[in-house]
């Protein structure tokens, strides 16, 4: 095999990890609420300013590069599950009651403010974000084909999925957080507190885009206030690809979405690079409604 | 027997619009009491049971339910989850199962209501997390066993028949340790063997647990045999209560379910 067919396929599984960490939360939230949280991409960008916020008073108090990074991880996972937990109290549990097109709006708007918010007390411009990962080093071999970071990236994705996954599957609050997103009503009539839930699946979302943003950001080295909006597209179109509300289903999308990414702008042309990302939503949009593993709308008589 | 009614509804009343789906209902279960609410269909019975249980915040009137203490606790307007762990458990008549998680998991999502460890004590993991998710897992498989699904514990929820489901549902209002049970029309849709396996274990479950059971059905005869008091609701009102055998001979049971008599005879 061919060392540019291994270079696209590494850096595909790059991008498609980070999609999805991002895809993992608009499909939880819609798995639960039956909502787009259509302001999940700012959370992300959110993250990224206040990863370097910390990488900034940490590097000047001249900490290792190491403790730097575990530290920007940590402070953008607390803050922007404190992000995401207020965004759901003031622009979305009010509307729980309204129509569906109620908390769309809101989601739209939340959006929209974020951004502006962040224009106006950061800046409009790009900022340079300290590359965390330092010289790593892979054996020589593998460093033809794959950059130690994109090995960081996709090792930490997958393990994150993995945890996830466990915890949903064998924990009290993930056997409630499935038992809401089939019959919430139910799920409150056996004693779950679906607010509480609700909020913990918000917050949940928002740290693993932080993971996202801390992490792509080091691996890019610049961030600026619209980082969040082209990438929260295409994890969202990630997420409808592999079927959203299904949670293996969003690393599955993710990571496919990577993969044609990343060889069509290898193979084709990167010019059109996001043209094959949505040219993709418009398919399955079209052809697969339900995504891969996603399941079909039945109406409840 | 103690004279403090289990749950006692006073006066309340439900208005959607300009219907009155509820009109001033008043109703007392005492505890290790097997009470059967019937009445013509658009009664209101299913009405009263979303009122009680908090899927509804009724327009007038007040719900009380006792505590172990004996100390009465107003529950309306209180939300479902609140209400659940005051003590009240209840079925639908159209199965509501979590369908895509196993028959043991539906029945431990109920037993969660009573345990105290949060996310973070499972994340890592701790003693007493494991020790009750293990407590957890047992009851469930004590629950399985007395309605008879121990052998299908894995098995997804959707995959069992018809009966088997109902019965997972009971198990699993069970697991959040009621005081008062609420079944809506737990015969329905089974065939005459299945029923009275039902009623055996309707009276099972009321010496296991000390539990008092109300329930709406339309099967007269498994409502006769197992009922210690009926309660009619016709239009959004009670319009009648007593044993079995008054409700049978009240004129005005009768009247509702048969319409006015005529005079044909001339």
């Amino acid at each position: 095999m061919d060392l540019y067919f291994l270079e696209l396929f590494f850096s595909g599984l790059t991008r498609g990890g980070i999609y999805t960490l991002i895809a993992l939360g608009y499909t939880m939230v819609y798995g639960i609420i039956g909502l787009i949280n259509f302001a999940h991409g700012e959370i992300y960008m959110i993250a990224a300013f206040i990863g370097l916020t910390f990488a900034g008073i940490f590097s000047i108090l001249q900490f290792s590069l190491i403790s730097i990074l575990l530290i920007a991880v940590f402070f953008a996972m607390l803050f922007s599950a404190a992000y995401g937990y207020t965004i759901e109290k003031t622009a979305y549990k009010p509307l729980r009651q309204a129509s569906r097109l109620a908390p769309l709006i809101s989601a739209i708007g939340m959006s929209i403010f974020l951004r502006e918010y962040v224009i106006l007390a950061q800046t409009p411009d790009f900022l340079a974000f300290p590359m965390l990962f330092g010289d790593l080093e892979l054996p020589e071999f593998m460093m033809d084909f794959i950059q130690p970071t994109e090995t960081i990236i996709i090792l930490v994705s997958f393990f994150l999925v993995g945890i996830l996954l466990l915890f949903i599957k064998h924990t009290k609050t993930g056997k409630a957080m499935r038992a809401i997103s089939q019959d919430r009503e139910m799920a409150m009539l056996l004693g779950v507190n679906s607010d509480k839930i609700i909020s913990f699946t918000f917050m949940v979302g928002s740290l693993l885009a932080a993971f996202g943003a801390i992490l792509i950001s080091a691996h890019i080295g610049q961030i600026n206030y619209n980082i969040g909006f082209i990438i929260g597209i295409k994890a969202f179109t990630a997420a409808v690809l592999g079927g959203i509300g299904s949670i293996p289903g969003a690393a599955l999308g993710g990571l496919t979405l990577g993969l044609i990414e990343s060889f069509a702008t290898g193979y084709i042309s990167s010019d059109y690079e996001d043209v094959f990302a949505f040219g993709i939503l418009v398919l399955i949009l079209i052809f697969k409604p339900a995504g891969f593993l996603g399941k079909k709308e039945h109406k409840k008589v | 027997m103690t004279n403090h009614p289990v749950l006692s509804v006073h006066k309340i009343s439900m208005r959607f619009g300009g219907l009155n789906a509820l009109n001033k209902v008043s109703l007392q279960v005492f505890p290790r009491e097997i009470a059967a609410l019937i009445g013509p269909n658009g009664a209101g019975k299913t009405t009263f049971f979303n009122c009680v249980t908090g899927i509804y915040k009724p327009s007038g009137g007040y719900i009380e339910l006792n505590g172990p203490d004996l100390r009465p606790k107003r529950i309306n307007g209180l939300k479902p989850n609140l209400i659940t762990r005051s003590g009240l458990a209840r079925t639908f008549q159209n199965i509501r199962l979590f369908e895509n998680m196993s028959v043991l998991e539906n029945v431990m999502v109920g037993c969660h209501c009573r345990t105290t460890s949060n996310f973070l004590n499972a994340i890592i993991q701790t003693s007493s997390f494991k020790k009750e998710e293990q407590g957890v897992i047992e009851k469930s498989y004590e629950l399985l066993k007395l309605v008879g699904l121990q052998g299908s514990a894995n098995l997804s929820a959707k995959n069992l028949p018809y009966a088997e489901q109902r019965s997972l549902e009971i198990a699993r209002a069970l697991a959040t340790e009621p005081r008062l049970l609420l079944l809506d029309e737990p015969a329905a849709g089974m065939n005459p063997q299945e029923t009275t396996k039902l009623d055996q274990l309707i009276m099972k479950i009321r010496e296991r647990f000390n539990l008092a059971v109300l329930l709406i059905e339309h099967d007269m005869k498994l409502v006769m045999r197992i009922s210690d008091k009926v309660f009619v609701m016709a239009q959004g009102e009670k319009i009648a209560e007593g044993t079995p055998g008054e409700i049978q001979n009240n004129p005005r049971v009768i009247k509702a379910y048969l319409g006015e008599e005529v005079d044909v005879v001339s």
